[in-house]
C-alpha cells in the first residue's frame, strides 16, 4: 500500500494534503508561497519526515505554478478543474454547480444538466490576488477586510469587468469617504459578479452549490455576498470545511491512479533538485550596466531642484497646496517666491482627512507668529472633500497644478509627464499654456500604486524595492497591457526564477510601456518636445525614469520633488490666484477649529433623477454636509442648469415614444417587443412606425439600468464584448418580463448609406449580436424571437424579406402592399425624428454661439445615449457650463472629411465629418466617447486625434464602461475646460 | 482647398420628408436647419480651409518588378511556400517572413494601437522587424499584406501599415494589397494577378490543404521523430516543380502523390485525443500568432486537427451570394463568381473522394458538410471575420469524431464575440460530450495561463478516450471534516 500525496501550487498558495492507505487526511496545509516555491515545499516536506519516512508514496502536482515542476521532476501533473472534478465526485457527488476560486484563477463545473468545465478569461484574473490589492488599498489585512464587510450598510455599484476596472471605482469611493464596511462589501461583490458573470455564460447557477478556494474559504464576506447574489438557501450553498484544499485532494486521487512509486527520499530529491527550471519568461537586458552609469544618472538628475526657503528665518505670507491623491496626501508650503518652506508625502492609508488634519495643525505650529498663512488651493481625487472639509481657498484640477508648478519650475518646459498612482497625464506647453492633454484611460490606470502595493505585499518599502530594479541581471519582460495582465505576468516569472529585483525592474519597464505606447502613443522623444519634465510620485522610482529615459533614447528632467509638484503647483495657484484678486486672508479653518475637527461619512442614494446616483453624504463639525459621488447638481439640492444637451433631448424623445407606445396598447392586437439597445437607439423610430402602422402593439424594454444589466448578465457568452452589447441581454429579459411573445430584433450588416463614408457597414456586435442572444438567452425559445436580416438602406426590399418572414407567422397576416407601405411611413418617421433631432442641436449650436457658450461634442454611438453608458457624462459638461451636442448633429454641416483608414462604418464616418466642423469652431470641442472592447475604435480613435490636433483642437477621449464614478472623467473633462481656458486668455 | 464630394452640400432630406415636417409643425426648425446645412456650411468649407493629411503611399509600379523585393508576413507555410514558386516565376521577388522572436512583438506594440487586434499587430510588426533588420535596401522593397473585405476591421490593416510606415519615416515603401474583392480603388500597377496566378494559386491552395490535413494525421504518431516533416519538405519541393512544368493541373494524380506520400510514413498504433484547431484565420494557422499550437498539441500528446484554407476561401465568395439574397440582387459579376466558386469546391471534393475512398486517413469535409452543419445554429447572413464559417467547422468537426475543439482568437476579436464564444453554448447543446475552450491571444496574456487550459481540454479528452475505470474511492473522508492544519 502506499500513501498518496496531493501538491497543489497554486499562483500564491501551496496546499498539500497527504492520504493514508485508509484514505483518511493525515496532513494538510495551506501556505503563501511568495513566489519562494521550492523553499516552501521542501519546508514542508521536512515538516512530513516523520509521517512519510518509510513510507511507498504516489504523488501528484497540480495548480498554474506546479506545471513546469512536475514536467522537470517527472512527478505526475493533473490539470486543476480535472482534479477539483475528481476530489467533487467522491466527497460531494450531488452537488449541481461547483465554484472554485483561487489566487488567480476561477473555475465553474457544472455537474448537472450536461457536465462543463470553465475557468475565467484572460480578462478577469487575479480574484484571491485582487481581494489582496483591495486590502493594501483599504491599509487592512485581508482578515480585517472580511470582518469590516460584515458590518456594510450599502453596497455601492462597483464595475466587475476586471481588477483594474473594479479598482478604478473603488478608488474614488475612498477619496469621497465612504465607510470601509461599505468598500468592503462593493469589493466582495464585485468579486461575485465577475465571477458569475465570467463564468456562468448561459448556465443557470442553481440547485446544490459547492464554493471552495482559499479566498471563499477565508472570507465570510465574500461567501454572503455569492449567496445574495445567487439567492441560494442555506441548504443550497455548502462552503465545505476542507474547501481549500479540494484541488490538493483532487490530486491525490489523481495520484492514486498514477503508476510511479516514490520512497520519502526520492521526492525530496525530486523537489530540491528544481532550482533551474527553465520557464517561458523573457527577461530583458539590466537597468544599469554598473555603478559607474548610475552615478552619472543620479548625478544628471539631482541638478533639477526645487529652491528651498529658509524656514527657521522666514517671515511673511505662506501659501498652502494640497494634493490628495488616489494613495498618497502631499502638502506643501511655499513662500511669496515660491520657495518651498515645508513639504509632506504620505500614503493615504485609506482614508486621507485625519492625515490632512494632523498635517494642517503641524503647519500652524510651525508657522508660529512669524508666518502668516495667506491663502491655500488643494488638488486631486480629493479634492472636493478637503476643500469643504477644512475651507480652503481654491480648488483646482490636477493638470493644471501640475502644469503650474511644472513651468514654474522650467519656463521652457514643452512637455509634461505625471505618473501619479492612479493616473498618467501628459500634456503639451506650447506658448505658456497647455496644448494637448492626453491621460490614461482605465485599462492604463492604477499602474503607480500597483508596483507600490506589489512591493508592499513583497514585504518592501517602495524605495527599498525601487533600489533592487537598479541592477537587477535579468528584469523580466511582463507586456504592458495592465496590471491584471502584469500580474499574471509576475506571477509566471517567479516560478521561473525571476529574482525581486529582477520584478521590481520588470514593472518599471511595463509601467513606462505602458505609457509610451498605449497612453503617450509615441515612439520617439521629437515627437514630445525639448524640454520634457518628469513628475508624479512614480518618478520618483529611478527604475521608472531610468526606464523611460531609455525607451525615448532621450533625456528628461525629473524635479527632486517630483512626487510633489501636484502640491506645489496648487500652492502657486493660491498664491496667483489671492495676489490677482487682491486678497491677504484665507479661509482655512484656524488651527482650534482644525484641532476640533471631526467628520462622518454616510451613504445615501439620491432620487433626484432616474440614476439613482450612490452618493456619501459627509458631515462636518457645525452640522456642514459634503455630498460627493452625485453627477449632477440636482443631488446637492441644486437644480441642473438648462444649458442645451443634445443626449438630453434625444433621450427624452425615446421616453415619449415609450409613454405612447405604452398610451396607445390596444390589448385586442398582436404585441411586438423591441429591446432598446445598439442600433434600436437609431432605429427604434423607424421599427416602431412600421410595426404601428402594420397594426401591432409594440413594447419597448425601456432605459438600462444597473439592475436591468444584473438581470441578463448570466447569459452573456464573452465577458469581453463592449458594455452596450452585454447590456441587450438585460433587454430581452425585461422584455420576457413584460409578457410579451413576439420579439423582434433584426440583424444587418449593413447600416444605412448616408453617403460620407466608403462603405456603410455595422460593427460586427452590432450586426449580430441578435445572433448571439438567440443562442445563449434559452427562454427565447418559448416565444417568437424574429432576428431576421433586414436592412433599411433599401425599403422594397426591406419590405418583401419582412412579408416573406411574416408568412411564416400565422398572427402576422399582411399583404405584401402593407408591408411596403409600413416600410415608407417608417423610413420617414425615422428622417423626421433624426431631422428633429439635428434641428435642435444645431438651434443650441446658435444659443451658444448667442451667449458665448463653450460647446462640446460627446462623439460616440446611437447608444451611448443610454444613461446607462454614458454614466450622464453628458450632464457632467453641463454642469462644467458646455453645451452637449452629438456628433450626429454635425454630420451633415461639413463635407466628407477624408480619413487614411478605410471609412466603411456609417456611424463612424458621422464622428470623421464632425470633427471637421469642430475644427473650425473655436467655442467647441469633441471628446469622443468609446466603449470599452471597441476594437473599431481602435481605428478611429487615432484618425480622429489626428484630424483634430493638426487644426488645433484637443482631443479628448473618455473610455467608458460599467465603471459608474465619474471622478477620473471629471478631471478630464475640468482638464479640458482648463485649456480652453487658458487658450482663450492667452489669444 | 477642401474636395467637394458626393451629395454632401445638398440637404440630406427629401421633399416629402420636409413636407411632413411642416406638417408636425417643424417649419421653423427646419428652415434654420436648411439654412445651416445648405448655405454656412458649404461657405465654411471654401472660406476656411483646413489642414488635411494624406499619406503617400507610392504605388507599385510595373518598372519595380524587376529589382524589388516583395516581403510578405508569413501565416501558412506550406502554403505560402507554393506561392513563392509561382509568383517567383512571374518575376515577382517574393520572400515569406520568417522573422519571430520578441521583437516583432515588440515593432507591433510600438507600431499599430495597442487596442488593434493581434493579428494587425503581429504582420505589421513582422513587417517593420524585417524592415529595419538592415537585411534589406528599404529603397528596393514593397510590402504586401492582404486585404478582406467586410466590416470587420480586418479590413483596416493595410491602412494600419501605411500609418506605420509614416510614422518609421519610411512612407516611400510600396504597400501592395492584395484582395480577395474589388473594393479598392488602389491601383498596384505593378502588382497584377493574372488569371494563370489566380489558377495556380488555388491549385496551391488544393494542395497546401492537403499537406496540411494529413501532415497531422501522421506527425503524432510517427514511429521516426521529423518523418513526416520530411515528407512535407519533399512533396512541396515537388510540387513546386509541378507548378513550374504544369503538371500541377493533374489534380487527381497530384493528390494521390500526397496521398501515397504520406501512407509511406510508418505509425505507431496509438490512439490519441483529437483537438480541432478553429479560429480567426490568422490565430488559426500561424504559429507566430498562437505559439505554435499545432506542435504544442502533439508535444501534449494530442493529434491537431486543422481544416484548410479552402474553406475560407469558399466562404468569402459564398458571402456575394448571401448578399445578394438579402440585401440587393444578383449582379453578372455574380455569375462569374459561382464559376470560380464551383472550381475550387471540386478541388476540394476530389480531394475528400481522394481520401475517402483509400480509407487510411480520416477524410476533410468540404464546404457543403460545413455549410450544412452550420445550419440551425447561426445564420450565413453573419458574414465579418469568419463568422458563420468558425461556428460550422466546430460542428463539423464534432460530428467527425472530432471531440475537443480550440477556438485560436485574438484578444477583443469582434465577429468572435458572436461566432466563436457566442455559439459555444449552440455547440454543447447539440453535442453535449463535446469539449470547447475559446483561447484568446495577445502580447500580453500569459502563456502558462493559456497553456492550463488547453492542459484541461487535454486531461478531459484523455479521460473520455480511456473511459471510465471501474470506480475506486481513494479519499475516506467527508468534506465537513475537521481540518488537521490551519493556516500558516
Amino acid at each position: 500500500m502506499y500513501y498518496k500525496v496531493g501538491i497543489d501550487i497554486g499562483s500564491t498558495t501551496i496546499k498539500v494534503v497527504v492520504i493514508n492507505d485508509n484514505g483518511e487526511l493525515v496532513f494538510s496545509c495551506y501556505r503563501r508561497h511568495l513566489s519562494r516555491i521550492a523553499e516552501k515545499l521542501s519546508e514542508i516536506l521536512q515538516e512530513l519526515t516523520l509521517l512519510l519516512n518509510n513510507k511507498s508514496l504516489k504523488v501528484a502536482v497540480t495548480g498554474s505554478a506546479g506545471m513546469s515542476l512536475a514536467e522537470a521532476g517527472g512527478i505526475p501533473f493533473v490539470q486543476e478543474v480535472y482534479a477539483l472534478a475528481g476530489a467533487v465526485d467522491e466527497l460531494e457527488p450531488d452537488a449541481d454547480v461547483v465554484i472554485e476560486l483561487g489566487g488567480e484563477d476561477a473555475k465553474i463545473l457544472f455537474l448537472t444538466g450536461g457536465v462543463e468545465e470553465r475557468m475565467n478569461g484572460t480578462c478577469a484574473g487575479g480574484t484571491g490576488a485582487f481581494i489582496d490589492q483591495m486590502a493594501t488599498l483599504l491599509n487592512v489585512s485581508v482578515e480585517e477586510l472580511d470582518a469590516l464587510s460584515l458590518q456594510h450598510k450599502k453596497i455601492y455599484p462597483i464595475a466587475s469587468r476586471c481588477g483594474v476596472f473594479a479598482k478604478t471605482d473603488i478608488q474614488p469611493l475612498i477619496n469621497q469617504g465612504a465607510a470601509k464596511a461599505d468598500i468592503a462589501a462593493s469589493i466582495f461583490q464585485a468579486v461575485a459578479e465577475q465571477t458569475v458573470t465570467g463564468l456562468a455564460q448561459g448556465r443557470n447557477i442553481s440547485g446544490k452549490i459547492l464554493f471552495l478556494g482559499g479566498p471563499l474559504y477565508f472570507n465570510q464576506g465574500l461567501r454572503d455576498r455569492f449567496t445574495d447574489m445567487l439567492q441560494l438557501t442555506p441548504e443550497n450553498a455548502v462552503f465545505p470545511e476542507l474547501g481549500q484544499y479540494f484541488v490538493a485532494l483532487g490530486a491525490a486521487v489523481y495520484a492514486d491512479g498514477t503508476e510511479r512509486t516514490f520512497s520519502y527520499q526520492e521526492l525530496k530529491e525530486t523537489l530540491q533538485n528544481q532550482k533551474n527550471i527553465t520557464g517561458k519568461s523573457r527577461f530583458l537586458p539590466p537597468l544599469f550596466n554598473n555603478e559607474d552609469e548610475y552615478a552619472q544618472f543620479i548625478d544628471r538628475h539631482s541638478k533639477n531642484c526645487v529652491p528651498l526657503a529658509d524656514t527657521a528665518n522666514y517671515r511673511g505670507g505662506a501659501y498652502l497646496g494640497i494634493d490628495v491623491g488616489s494613495t498618497t496626501s502631499k502638502l506643501a508650503l511655499v513662500s511669496e517666491n515660491g520657495n518651498l518652506l515645508y513639504t509632506f508625502y504620505a500614503s493615504n492609508r485609506g482614508n486621507p482627512l485625519p492625515i490632512i488634519k494632523e498635517q494642517l495643525l503641524e503647519i500652524y505650529r510651525l508657522l508660529g507668529d512669524r508666518i502668516h498663512l495667506v491663502a491655500g488651493a488643494v488638488t486631486g481625487y480629493g479634492e472636493e472633500l478637503i476643500q469643504n472639509a477644512f475651507n480652503i481657498d481654491y480648488g483646482l484640477v490636477e493638470t493644471v497644478a501640475h502644469f503650474t508648478a511644472a513651468h514654474f519650475f522650467d519656463p521652457k518646459v514643452d512637455y509634461i509627464i505625471d505618473i501619479g498612482g492612479q493616473d498618467m497625464k501628459c500634456f503639451t506647453i506650447r506658448n505658456n499654456t497647455i496644448d494637448s492633454i492626453v491621460l490614461n484611460e482605465a485599462c492604463s490606470s492604477g499602474c503607480g500604486s500597483f508596483i507600490q502595493s506589489f512591493a508592499e505585499a513583497l514585504g518592501y518599502a517602495p524605495a527599498e524595492f525601487a533600489k533592487l530594479a537598479l541592477f537587477a541581471e535579468r528584469p523580466v519582460d511582463l507586456g504592458s497591457r495592465c496590471t491584471v495582465f502584469m500580474n499574471s505576468s509576475v506571477k509566471q516569472a517567479q516560478r521561473d526564477g525571476a529574482g525581486v529585483g529582477d520584478v521590481s525592474a520588470g514593472l518599471a519597464i511595463s509601467v513606462v510601456k505602458n505609457a509610451i505606447y498605449k497612453v503617450l502613443r509615441v515612439h520617439s522623444a521629437q515627437e514630445l518636445g525639448q524640454h520634457i519634465v518628469v513628475q508624479g510620485g512614480t518618478f520618483l522610482n529611478d527604475a521608472v525614469l531610468r526606464s523611460f529615459e531609455r525607451e525615448l533614447g532621450y533625456d528628461v528632467i525629473r524635479p527632486n520633488i517630483a512626487g510633489l509638484m501636484g502640491a506645489f503647483g496648487a500652492a502657486l495657484y493660491a498664491r496667483d490666484r489671492h495676489k490677482a484678486a487682491g486678497k491677504t486672508e484665507s479661509t482655512i479653518m484656524s488651527a482650534d477649529e482644525v484641532a476640533a475637527f471631526h467628520h462622518q461619512a454616510r451613504p445615501v442614494t439620491c432620487q433626484g433623477c432616474a440614476n439613482h446616483c450612490s452618493m456619501t453624504v459627509n458631515i462636518f463639525p457645525n452640522g456642514r454636509r459634503f455630498i460627493s459621488g452625485n453627477k449632477c447638481e440636482r443631488g446637492l439640492g441644486g437644480k441642473a442648469n438648462d444649458l442645451p444637451n443634445v443626449y438630453e433631448y434625444t433621450l427624452n424623445k425615446f421616453r415619449a415614444l415609450q409613454q405612447q407606445a405604452e398610451a396607445e396598447f390596444d390589448p385586442a392586437r398582436h404585441t411586438v417587443g423591441i429591446p432598446l439597445v445598439l442600433n434600436m437607439y437609431e432605429n427604434l423610430p423607424f421599427w416602431y412606425t412600421f410595426f404601428r402602422e402594420l397594426g401591432c402593439n409594440v413594447v419597448i424594454s425601456g432605459e438600462s439600468s444597473r439592475s436591468l444589466y444584473a438581470e441578463g448578465q448570466f447569459t452573456i457568452p464573452s465577458d469581453t464584448v463592449c458594455y452596450p452589447a452585454k447590456l441587450a441581454h438585460g433587454h430581452i429579459q425585461r422584455l420576457l418580463n413584460k409578457g410579451v411573445k413576439t420579439i423582434f430584433y433584426p440583424c444587418s450588416s449593413y447600416n444605412v448609406d448616408e453617403g460620407k463614408s466608403d462603405k456603410n457597414y455595422n460593427c460586427p456586435v452590432v450586426a449580430y449580436y441578435p445572433e448571439l442572444l438567440n443562442v445563449n438567452v434559452t427562454a427565447l425559445r418559448e416565444i417568437d424571437f424574429l432576428y431576421p436580416y433586414l436592412s433599411m438602406n433599401d425599403r422594397q426590399l426591406l419590405a418583401y424579406h419582412f412579408h416573406t418572414l411574416a408568412q411564416k407567422h400565422p398572427h402576422f397576416n399582411f399583404t405584401l402592399a402593407q408591408c411596403v407601405n409600413a416600410a415608407n411611413a417608417a423610413w420617414t418617421a425615422y428622417r423626421g425624428w433624426w431631422a428633429d433631432v439635428e434641428a435642435y442641436g444645431i438651434s443650441a449650436l446658435k444659443t451658444a454661439e448667442e451667449h458665448g457658450h463653450k460647446v462640446v461634442v460627446l462623439a460616440g454611438r446611437p447608444y451611448h445615449l443610454d444613461r446607462e453608458i454614458n454614466h450622464s457624462i453628458d450632464k457632467m459638461f453641463n454642469s462644467l457650463g458646455f453645451v452637449v451636442i452629438s456628433e450626429r448633429v454635425l454630420t451633415n454641416l461639413a463635407y466628407q472629411q477624408k480619413v487614411n483608414v478605410l471609412n466603411q462604418w456609417t456611424f463612424h464616418a458621422r464622428m470623421y465629418n464632425a470633427a471637421r466642423y469642430v475644427c473650425r469652431h473655436p467655442n467647441m470641442q469633441m471628446v469622443q466617447l468609446v466603449s470599452f472592447g471597441c476594437g473599431l475604435d481602435a481605428i478611429t480613435a487615432d484618425e480622429l486625434k489626428d484630424i483634430l490636433e493638426r487644426n488645433g483642437k484637443i482631443y479628448t477621449q473618455l473610455k467608458i464602461d460599467e465603471i459608474n464614478n465619474l471622478a477620473a472623467v471629471k478631471i478630464r473633462a475640468r482638464s479640458l475646460l482648463a485649456a480652453m481656458e487658458a487658450g482663450q486668455s492667452s489669444n | 482647398m477642401p474636395k467637394t464630394d458626393k451629395n454632401t452640400n445638398k440637404s440630406p432630406y427629401s421633399i416629402q420628408d420636409i413636407n411632413k415636417l411642416i406638417d408636425q409643425g417643424l417649419t421653423e426648425k427646419l428652415h434654420t436647419l436648411r439654412e445651416l446645412i445648405a448655405g454656412r456650411a458649404a461657405k465654411e468649407e471654401l472660406e476656411m480651409p483646413l489642414k488635411e493629411h494624406k499619406i503617400n503611399s507610392p504605388v507599385f509600379t510595373a518598372a519595380m518588378k524587376s529589382d524589388y523585393t516583395i516581403l510578405v508576413p508569413q501565416m501558412l507555410p506550406v502554403h505560402f511556400k507554393l506561392l513563392k514558386g509561382i509568383f517567383r516565376r512571374q518575376g515577382y521577388n517574393i520572400e515569406f517572413l520568417e522573422n519571430t522572436g520578441h521583437s516583432v512583438t515588440e515593432h507591433g506594440l510600438q507600431n499599430v494601437h495597442n487596442d488593434t487586434c493581434y493579428p494587425a499587430l503581429l504582420a505589421i510588426g513582422q513587417l517593420i522587424d524585417a524592415v529595419k533588420s538592415g537585411k534589406y535596401d528599404t529603397n528596393k522593397i514593397a510590402l504586401l499584406l492582404t486585404q478582406t473585405g467586410g466590416g470587420c476591421r480586418a479590413s483596416n490593416y493595410i491602412y494600419l501599415l501605411k500609418k506605420a510606415l509614416e510614422k518609421n519615416g519610411l512612407s516611400h515603401i510600396p504597400v501592395i494589397a492584395l484582395k480577395l474583392d474589388s473594393m479598392s480603388t488602389d491601383a498596384d500597377l505593378g502588382f497584377v494577378i493574372t488569371k494563370k496566378m489566380l489558377l495556380r494559386t488555388i491549385y496551391a491552395c488544393f494542395y497546401g490543404d492537403m499537406i496540411l490535413w494529413l501532415k497531422n494525421q501522421t506527425k503524432p504518431y510517427e514511429v521516426v521523430a521529423g518523418h513526416t516533416d520530411k515528407v512535407v519538405e519533399i512533396l512541396t519541393n515537388q510540387l513546386d516543380h509541378s507548378f513550374a512544368n504544369g503538371r500541377y493541373l493533374l489534380l487527381g494524380a497530384n493528390y494521390v502523390k500526397i496521398l501515397e506520400a504520406f501512407k509511406k510514413i510508418e505509425l505507431k498504433k496509438e490512439t490519441k485525443p483529437k483537438v480541432g484547431i478553429v479560429g480567426e484565420i490568422y490565430m488559426k494557422y500561424a504559429p507566430l500568432g498562437n505559439n505554435d499550437l499545432e506542435n504544442y498539441l502533439i508535444e501534449n500528446g494530442a493529434q491537431p486537427v486543422v481544416t484548410g484554407v479552402l474553406d475560407f476561401l469558399l466562404y468569402s465568395l459564398n458571402n456575394t451570394f448571401v448578399d445578394a439574397k438579402l440585401y440587393r440582387a444578383m449582379t453578372p459579376k455574380d455569375i462569374i463568381t459561382r464559376v470560380g466558386f464551383k472550381l475550387v469546391i471540386h478541388g476540394q471534393r476530389v480531394m475528400r473522394n481522394v481520401i475517402k475512398l483509400d480509407g487510411t486517413f480520416m477524410p476533410p469535409s468540404t464546404f457543403y458538410h460545413v455549410q450544412r452543419a452550420a445550419r440551425g445554429c447561426i445564420n450565413e447572413g453573419v458574414k465579418m471575420g469568419e463568422g458563420w464559417l468558425l461556428t460550422g467547422e466546430m460542428l463539423d468537426l464534432i460530428e467527425n469524431g472530432v471531440g475537443n475543439i480550440i477556438s485560436a482568437q485574438p484578444f477583443g476579436c469582434l465577429p468572435n464575440h458572436i461566432v466563436a464564444k457566442g455559439m459555444i453554448r449552440a455547440v454543447k447543446e447539440r453535442h453535449p460530450e463535446a469539449n470547447c475552450i475559446a483561447i484568446d491571444y495577445d502580447p500580453g496574456a500569459s502563456r502558462t495561463n493559456q497553456e492550463n487550459r488547453i492542459k484541461l481540454l487535454l486531461a478531459n479528452a484523455n479521460a473520455a478516450i480511456n473511459g471510465q475505470k471501474e470506480k475506486k474511492r481513494v479519499l475516506n473522508i467527508t468534506s465537513t471534516e475537521e481540518v488537521p492544519a490551519k493556516r500558516a
